[in-house]
């Protein structure tokens, strides 16, 4: 955190943040709301309506879509795109390319649901998307890169902060993944097939899929952690000798973990059990990365009662380190006969994406905003609201989602007194009911949550000071 | 070397982080094509889908069926009670892509073939509860209303043929195909009469109970027919798969 606060925001390509904070929202209301939608379809059938494009099968990739590359995606653009000229002190490269990345990933996650809902789709979770798009995300991911790349060369600063380390090993891996994942031959327009079959084709989907996670859901936050924790907090990181192990370990280890979503099946033991013991060793650099960040606010704690912004990204850090310590512990192979295919992994991966990215994001969000837009938070109570609504609807969510996960693994396995199965699978799903219905109403509380921000946002966007008006529009010409 | 020379050369950087993250998929991906127990030898049982159920297999795929249901059995008790031989590697070959999923909000479908009667897929397809009344599962009824697309089930196979999929367009492909499946199916397998051999199997099977028309649920109901029916578990010994585990 060595550059002062003091430059002139003009010396900063504002507007391309501003633009892609707003989409993150957006995306997030959007996605947020597909999902307790979908998440009602599963507690009440009848939701589906006998209308394909509103079937489950057709939603969920709309939903994790809109979350995961929607709202996760334009947050990673827009504060990426911020800390990466804030601690280079240098204004963004190329304007016009960062200009293509925005209406590219706009475009191409807009254009990608809908044709979800269509039934187009390669059928890979997490990367449904159809051959056409995903070249032309891959020309976006690469624009992305060579401004980021082009942005750090020109840093005036001799040393590139620990935040951009992340985001570089996260646009490289991601890049990496997404190319090989996606090698596919063509049928039509909408229609392709995988070049890999059965298990090769299973491995490099999960290699994907985890990374997808470890890179684009971890780094990547970890990458905003790393700015806006210290910044919020007023202190600088805790340790810097951490970051470096931690951030080392943490990209090398992550690329061998995806198997752990393969134990006991038809993949071959060496690599499932490789890959346990890289999800166990990565327990290590998941807490120092935790720990880095939580004690950045040692000395400062007091600022937990009175910075509700504070309480957003510290709360996210505790989320951060309980799901890492709850995956390493599913990646064992005795715990994941019971865990797979279950709904516990639904609540894993939502402490995670709720508690983790989400919150960090907000709290990343409502440090931001008052910056972008020049003006103060409309309401330091409605943040409060926001991180109630938001806290509340995700422990529903992962609790109920432990009852159906770990109640459905113990009564698929259960026998009776005369060594037959105790229950019948719908005797299963008629189990799960309950913990469904508890599961909407988390998310819906989550929902929220994020309109309680959107609203706050606005307020603020609306009600900034004349001054701050002309200073704005004053920016594009400058650019 | 010091970290602060990493810390200050971008270039540097970008190569180091690309070198550390490329390990992993290295070591576990890459052999996956080389070492040759990675696939069972289940001498030529398992065979390409036929043109009707590869098109049903895309419908699969399309309605994102995968979502809820897997299409992976575990060497378990409990789940060879209820399903199955465990999944071989030798049964998803030819998948493109691999359908084993991820979440068993339903069943598993890797041996739902021949399971139930063709009349009983086609009514829970068409209305889950009429059948099993406490399912949560989507009603499909536009699967019995929507007829088949099959005009390009040849560039459909042509595409496979190109990843590696045994499907025959030459004399000589269709000659191996003979020696390896047997004529009955190599002919199933041949591109040049592809359209000719969808149209037979709908209308010979009557998969929706109707031989006027092909429909989407002809085909839907042909995959999901042959999923885990094609190995004769009883032709291999106690322990003979074990060997490639």
């Amino acid at each position: 955190m060595a550059q002062s606060s003091a430059l002139p925001a003009e010396q900063y390509n504002y507007s391309i943040v501003r633009r892609f904070t707003i989409m993150a929202m957006i995306w997030a209301v959007l996605g947020m709301s597909v999902g307790v939608y979908i998440a009602s379809e599963l507690a009440w059938p009848f939701l589906n309506f006998d209308i394909p494009q509103l079937t489950f099968g057709r939603l969920r990739p709309t939903h994790t879509t809109m979350v995961i590359f929607g709202f996760g995606g334009s947050a990673l653009f827009a504060t990426s795109y911020y800390i990466v000229q804030r601690t280079s002190q240098a204004r963004l490269a190329f304007p016009w390319l960062a200009e293509f990345t925005f209406w590219g990933w706009t475009g191409g996650v807009a254009l990608g649901v809908l044709t979800y809902v269509l039934g187009i789709t390669q059928g890979r979770e997490y990367a449904e998307f159809e051959w056409p798009l995903d070249i032309a995300i891959t020309l976006v991911w690469v624009s992305y890169f060579v401004v980021y790349v082009e942005t750090l060369r020109r840093r005036t600063q001799p040393h590139i902060y620990v935040a951009n380390w992340f985001y570089l090993a996260f646009i490289l891996a991601v890049a990496l993944l997404h190319i090989f994942n996606n090698l596919a031959v063509p049928v039509s327009l909408t229609k392709s097939y995988s070049l890999f079959a059965g298990v090769q084709d299973a491995m490099t989907q999960w290699w994907y899929g985890h990374n997808a996670v470890g890179f684009f859901l971890t780094a990547a936050f970890l990458g905003m952690m790393y700015y806006f924790v210290p910044k919020q907090a007023g202190r600088p990181v805790y340790s810097y000798r951490l970051s470096i192990i931690h951030f080392w370990a943490l990209i090398f280890l992550y690329m061998w973990a995806g198997g752990h979503h393969l134990h006991w099946t038809s993949l071959p033991d060496w690599v499932s059990t490789l890959a346990a013991t890289f999800s166990v060793i990565l327990l290590m650099p998941s807490w120092g990365g935790m720990i880095n960040g939580i004690m950045t606010l040692s000395g400062a704690w007091d600022k937990l009662r009175s910075d509700p912004v504070m309480l957003f990204l510290i709360t996210s850090l505790s989320f951060y380190g309980m799901s890492t310590f709850e995956g390493p512990l599913m990646s064992l192979k005795s715990v994941n006969a019971l865990s797979h295919y279950t709904d516990w992994t639904v609540g894993h991966v939502h402490s995670g994406a709720l508690g983790w990215v989400a919150l960090v994001s907000f709290g990343s969000f409502y440090h931001l905003i008052p910056r972008l837009w020049d003006s103060k938070m409309y309401s330091q109570t409605l943040i409060y609201v926001h991180f109630w609504l938001a806290t509340i609807g995700i422990v529903l969510y992962i609790t109920s989602m432990w009852v159906a996960g770990i109640g459905q693994g113990l009564m698929l396995r259960s026998f009776d007194d005369y060594g037959n199965l105790a229950y019948t699978f719908i005797e299963t799903v008629e189990f799960m009911h309950t913990p469904y219905v508890w599961r909407a109403l988390g998310g819906a509380f989550f929902v929220a949550g994020v309109l309680v921000m959107v609203y706050n946002m606005a307020m603020t966007i609306a009600r900034r000071q004349p001054a701050a008006e002309t200073q704005l529009s004053a920016k594009p010409a400058q650019a | 070397m010091r970290h602060e020379q990493i810390e200050t050369n971008s270039g540097l950087m970008l190569l180091l982080i690309l070198v550390v993250i490329s390990i992993g998929g290295l070591v576990e991906i890459v052999p996956l094509f080389y070492i040759n127990e990675t696939v069972e030898d289940v001498k030529g049982a398992v065979r390409p889908y036929t043109p009707l159920e590869l098109r049903g297999r895309d419908i699969y795929i399309r309605e994102g069926c995968y979502l809820c249901h897997s299409q992976q059995i575990r060497p378990f008790r409990d789940e060879w009670l209820r399903y199955g031989h465990y999944s071989l590697a030798a049964e998803s070959q030819y998948d493109h892509p691999f359908q084993w999923g991820s979440k068993r909000t339903g069943p598993d479908l890797a041996r739902v073939g021949g399971k139930y009667s063709n009349q009983w897929q086609v009514q829970h397809l068409n209305a889950p509860r009429s059948v099993v009344p406490q399912s949560i599962m989507p009603n499909y009824p536009w699967l019995l209303q929507t007829d088949l697309d099959y005009s390009d089930i040849v560039g459909r196979m042509r595409a496979l043929r190109w990843t590696g999929v045994p499907y025959s367009v030459t004399q000589a492909e269709y000659d191996r195909n003979v020696k390896t499946f047997g004529k009955a199916t190599a002919d199933l397998l041949d591109i040049n009469q592809a359209q000719d051999t969808l149209l037979k199997q709908a209308r010979d099977r009557e998969f929706d109970g109707n031989p006027a028309r092909i429909t989407e649920m002809d085909a839907l109901v042909a995959y999901l027919q042959v999923l885990g029916t094609m190995v004769d578990f009883t032709q291999y010994d106690e322990g003979y798969f074990a060997r490639f585990r």
